[in-house]
């Protein structure tokens, strides 16, 4: 299980060909709280860089783009009731969908946790 | 002698002094669900069976709900609502971009005339001749002070104005057969409208940065035009405050490249009867009648949002609009020639035409120029008492109508501007636009208009001097715990979007919904 | 100048502190080519009572409603509107007031925009309404737009019993766009869309009561509509037919929107009118324009504030639902006001007492055996063929001091089949005399 981060604070978590995308905790303390996720419909394809979510709190609608390619085999359907979640648990239950990639290569181009630590710092 | 215990004290106690007279003469008033109900009305009408009725079957089963009022309960009930309201008859309102200004009563009285209120949009026209020459009028002076050679009024508001511009540039390309332009070029500082405007088109928007001095140059224009440029949207004066010093350069660059100059007007009321936009180059521009000609703005509305063209643009005009034939005036409603088209039903907000006309016949083009002169002189007031504690991003010139400044002078505080302008309300001010324009942290955008007397401003000067004093000798609280004095204190916006609650429910209702 | 508080020595005191010498210096940006060197053609300041005998010079030369019988409706219609109303909306703190965007002392607006969204959404049989839009015909577009963006399809059909200055606004909003399709008008009440939606369909559009005046049982359109995934958006012009008609909610609709005007406004020639628009809750991040929401502040009070606005331009820029950024607030107001003080029994005796006013239209003009009544059902409008022109008859009346109603050729000019067609209105301020003259006046015309 490896994490790697893009510039744009969106995280990737793969297992296999299943990735786990969500925002960093650094995205959402400035975010600020959260009161709405838009997730794509499950089966959707989006290529690397695509608008995927939007993640909303109540001064700004922020875009979520994937961070690879692929298609969405799951969202997090929690997240309609309690989209708080991302708050206080980004990288746990308050992941945003996940998918299947197309290009495990792209993975290459993310950064790692040391990298994007030291983008935000 | 004995003491009487039961006098009645003269003097408050300590316990008395620690709230405001919130509960005394703003009590919280119940909704209205909660004080009517479906026997009480304030109005009485004969009762009246229809068990004939043509109705095609479809007689109303479900329940209305609409409780009812009596008149004096209604009297009381808006009457307590009204008074958990700031408003610009009870104080400055210094809200930079939206030009709070004086709203004069006459307007008020004219609009009401029968011969104007009473009046149908769809009556033959033989019957509203004094209604099309007051729209004639109005659209005379708007283009006087423009020097345009058009004039649309139906648009409702501003954005709806900035639609009829934008659609007009769309058709003008189209007749050229340059509809293949596809990009608006928008100021980073400029209203959400114009980007929101030019997308709603199909345009694609290209950002724009301001030099330092927080004003768009003529070489960054120039830098990002092509054959693909549709129009630039610029708003004069900027967001800022300040004049555009290259704009009759970049009218004529965005002109030689084949694309239209959108002026949002936004901010005429500085420059009304000191500069005409015509003469600067513009092509389309909308004029807030809500701002700069004084109709009320109520609450958040209604608006007027005529906007001016040029030649160029005149034959894209939507309809309706006035011909005049000797004593006649004529009202064209459908599309001929090159018009975009129709964007309301109707004729536009003729309410907000007589008050608008009313108010240019009071203070006459002199007293327009005065006005815009007063407003600048006004704003220039301010920044120049405030310029020492408060940090402007665009230092060293003059203002136009409203003055900008940004956060820098709080840094450190832990006030921010939120706060600052929370603390303004206990103070018994309306706060100044906030974070707004985005080109500048934090921004605090302040806009006296020409309404306000020196003595207030005087009064604002040093209530600003001493709430900023007092956030950076670190007196914290007082900001983040404000408002204390107003009705409510600070809002859980963040509860009202996660779980919206957009209308009432009764109890019983919601309590079997949750279940 | 009376609304310029500056004497001469508060402005030279005021150039003194900024450190220059004139106003002008304070307008050194703007070219010198182009400062005040003008003369504009307009006159200067005027006392107030030359002002306002200038603007009744000019509203006299207007025939009034109130001046004689008048039968004009097609989607703008006089009704009485309680004194309260007027005095309450021009206190200062409702007229005077900016857009609530500092909720702490803005609770009045809020809580009355709260209470606004609650009675639309109970008129209309809806989940949820926002706090307004410009005037129906805009909101109807705003209604397409927001269908469009639901279903992410782009086919929309517009019933011919829409009022045609609304399908032509929607035809301007979705100008360049493909997908929409405007049928023919139907005078007859006919029903023209049922058998045209398919999985492509965004959403169809129909009036009721329509244009001619026909109530239209939508329900089986929303059957059809809701089976291929397409939203049926209802219209309505004249509100208060809400009083006494089955709610579009009820009858399946997804988004309704209306022109809230018969309430608490003035005809006014047009403007400024109030927009309604209900939808159901699912669809509510999709909407355009202002919401009010409850929630408490940090003593745990009730209160109210403008929320869900990451949908609106002033945050979302170029991706926002609509550029819309005023609702029509004091029109909103009014309109609550006067529905406040009917409540539901008020509203449902005003609603049949314009039915019944109408009934006594359509049966007088059915009595002159001289023009044809096309409705079987009506609400406080119908239409009527005349065996002339409508037109020319209208103005003949009009110089009688009768106002007769709206020929349909000056909505949908050019077209054979409608010219002879007019529309009329009668509502609680109609009365018998008032029949009895435009029967009096249509004899004689088409004698």
């Amino acid at each position: 299980m490896t994490t790697r981060y893009t510039p744009d604070h969106e995280y990737i978590r793969t297992e296999g060909r299943i990735g786990t995308v969500g925002i960093s905790n650094y995205a959402q303390e400035q975010l600020g709280d959260i009161v709405f996720v838009e997730l794509p419909s499950v089966g959707t394809a989006f290529k690397k860089g695509d608008e995927v979510a939007v993640v909303e709190s109540v001064k700004a609608a922020s875009e979520i783009y994937a961070p690879v390619s692929g298609t969405v085999t799951e969202i997090n359907e929690a997240l309609n009731d309690d989209p708080g979640l991302v708050n206080s648990d980004p990288a746990g239950s308050g992941w945003l969908f996940k998918l299947e990639l197309s290009d495990d290569g792209e993975l290459d181009g993310l950064l790692n946790e040391a990298a994007y630590a030291e983008s935000i710092a | 002698m004995t003491m009487n215990r039961q006098g009645r004290p003269t003097s408050p106690s300590d316990a008395q002094m620690a709230v405001s007279g919130k509960a005394a003469l703003l009590p919280a008033e119940p909704l209205l669900f909660e004080i009517g109900d479906r026997d009480h009305s304030g109005v009485d009408l004969p009762d009246i069976d229809v068990p004939d009725d043509r109705l095609g079957g479809l007689r109303r089963k479900s329940p209305l709900d609409l409780p009812g009022l009596t008149e004096p309960e209604a009297m009381r009930h808006y009457v307590r609502l009204s008074r958990r309201n700031y408003s610009i008859d009870a104080g400055m309102y210094p809200l930079g971009s939206c030009t709070m200004k004086h709203n004069p009563r006459l307007n008020e009285k004219m609009a009401r005339l029968p011969g104007f209120a009473d009046v149908h949009p769809l009556q033959p026209v033989s019957t509203v001749q004094g209604a099309l020459e007051a729209m004639e009028q109005l659209g005379h002076w708007l283009m006087e002070l423009t020097n345009t050679a058009a004039v649309s009024l139906s648009p409702k508001a501003g954005a709806h104005g900035e639609l009829c511009g934008m659609m007009a540039i769309k058709a003008a390309h189209e007749a050229r057969g340059e509809g293949h332009r596809k990009i608006v070029l928008v100021p980073e500082s400029a209203h959400g409208t114009n980007p929101a405007t030019a997308a709603f088109l199909g345009y694609s928007v290209r950002s724009i940065d301001a030099n330092e001095h927080g004003t768009v140059d003529v070489e960054a224009v120039k830098a990002a035009l092509s054959d693909d440029v549709a129009a630039i949207m610029l708003t004069n004066p900027n967001t800022c405050g300040l004049f555009e010093p290259q704009i009759i350069e970049i009218a004529e660059a965005v002109h030689e490249a084949g694309a239209y100059f959108y002026c949002d007007g936004a901010n005429f009321n500085a420059i009304m009867g000191v500069v005409r936009p015509g003469d600067l180059g513009i092509d389309a521009m909308h004029i807030n009648l809500h701002k700069t000609f004084s109709t009320p703005h109520g609450g958040g509305g209604p608006g007027a949002g005529p906007v001016v063209l040029s030649e160029a643009l005149a034959p894209f005009a939507p309809v309706p609009f006035l011909r005049r034939d000797g004593q006649t005036i004529e009202l064209v409603e459908h599309a001929e020639g090159g018009s975009f088209g129709r964007l309301t039903a109707f004729h536009g907000q003729m309410g907000m035409y007589v008050r608008a006309l009313t108010y240019m016949l009071s203070h006459g083009v002199d007293g327009l120029a005065q006005a815009a002169r007063d407003a600048v002189l006004n704003a220039n007031y301010l920044k120049a008492r405030l310029e020492d504690l408060f940090s402007a991003p665009y230092n060293g010139q003059p203002v136009m109508h409203e003055v900008l400044f940004d956060d820098t002078f709080l840094k450190g505080t832990g006030v921010t501007t939120l706060d600052f302008a929370k603390a303004m309300i206990d103070e018994g001010l309306h706060p100044m636009t906030m974070y707004f324009p985005l080109v500048v942290s934090g921004a605090m955008l302040i806009e006296p208009t020409e309404s306000e007397s020196l003595q207030t401003l005087d009064a604002f000067v040093a209530t600003m001097r001493e709430l900023a004093e007092d956030a950076t000798n670190g007196n914290v609280e007082r900001f983040t715990a404000a408002p204390v004095n107003a009705p409510l204190r600070r809002l859980d916006e963040t509860r009202a979007a996660r779980q919206p609650r957009l209308k009432w429910t009764a109890p019983e209702a919601g309590r079997a919904a949750a279940q | 100048m009376r609304y310029l508080p500056h004497s001469a020595a508060d402005r030279a005191h005021m150039l003194d502190a900024i450190g220059t010498a004139s106003v002008d210096d304070l307008f050194a940006a703007v070219p010198k080519s182009v400062l005040g060197t003008f003369v504009p053609d307009l006159p200067d300041y005027q006392p107030e009572f030359a002002v306002e005998a200038h603007m009744r010079a000019l509203a006299r030369r207007n025939h009034a409603a109130g001046d004689g019988p008048f039968f004009i409706g097609a989607g703008a219609y006089r009704h009485h509107v309680p004194a309260t109303v007027d005095h309450l909306i021009q206190r200062s703190e409702w007229l005077t007031a900016y857009t609530p965007y500092q909720p702490e002392i803005s609770q009045g607006t809020l809580q009355m925009l709260f209470e606004f969204q609650t009675q639309v959404a109970n008129l209309t049989g809806m989940d949820v309404a926002n706090a307004s839009m410009y005037d129906g015909s805009t909101a109807t577009a705003e209604a397409v737009l927001m269908a469009r963006r639901i279903t992410r399809r782009n086919k929309v059909f517009v019933s011919g019993g829409l009022h045609p200055q609304y399908r032509d606004t929607v035809v301007t909003y979705l100008s360049g766009e493909e997908g929409l399709e405007c049928l023919s008008p139907s005078p007859e009440g006919q029903g023209d869309i049922m058998d045209r939606i398919d999985t492509d369909t965004a959403a169809i559009v129909i009036q009721t009561p329509d244009f001619y005046g026909h109530i239209r049982d939508v329900s089986a359109l929303a059957e059809a509509a809701h089976a291929k995934g397409a939203l049926l958006i209802v219209v309505v012009t004249e509100i208060i037919s809400l009083g006494l008609l089955e709610a579009p909610g009820a009858l399946g609709a997804d988004i309704v929107v209306a022109e809230g005007q018969s309430l608490g406004n003035p005809l006014t020639f047009g403007g400024p009118y109030v927009g309604l628009l209900a939808c159901r809750e699912k669809f509510v991040r999709q909407m355009p324009g202002r919401l009010c929401g409850e929630t408490v502040d940090t003593e745990g009070e009730r209160g109210f504030v403008l929320t869900l606005s990451t949908r609106e331009q002033h945050i979302r820029r170029e991706k926002a639902t609509s550029n819309i950024c005023t609702n029509s607030g004091l029109c909103a107001l009014a309109f609550s006001i006067h529905l406040s003080l009917l409540g539901e029994k008020g509203l449902s005796r005003l609603a049949r007492l314009n039915h019944a006013r109408a009934i006594a239209l359509a049966d007088a003009l059915a009595g002159t055996g001289k023009v044809e009544v096309l409705n079987r059902s009506f609400f406080n409008e119908l239409t009527v063929r005349l065996p002339v022109p409508a037109a020319p008859v209208v103005e003949a009346l009009a110089a009688r001091g009768i106002l007769a109603g709206v020929p349909v050729s000056r909505l949908e000019p050019g077209r054979g089949d409608v010219e002879n067609l007019l529309v009329l209105a009668a509502t609680e301020l109609t009365t018998d005399a008032d029949i009895a003259a435009l029967v009096e006046g249509l004899n004689g015309e088409l004698a």
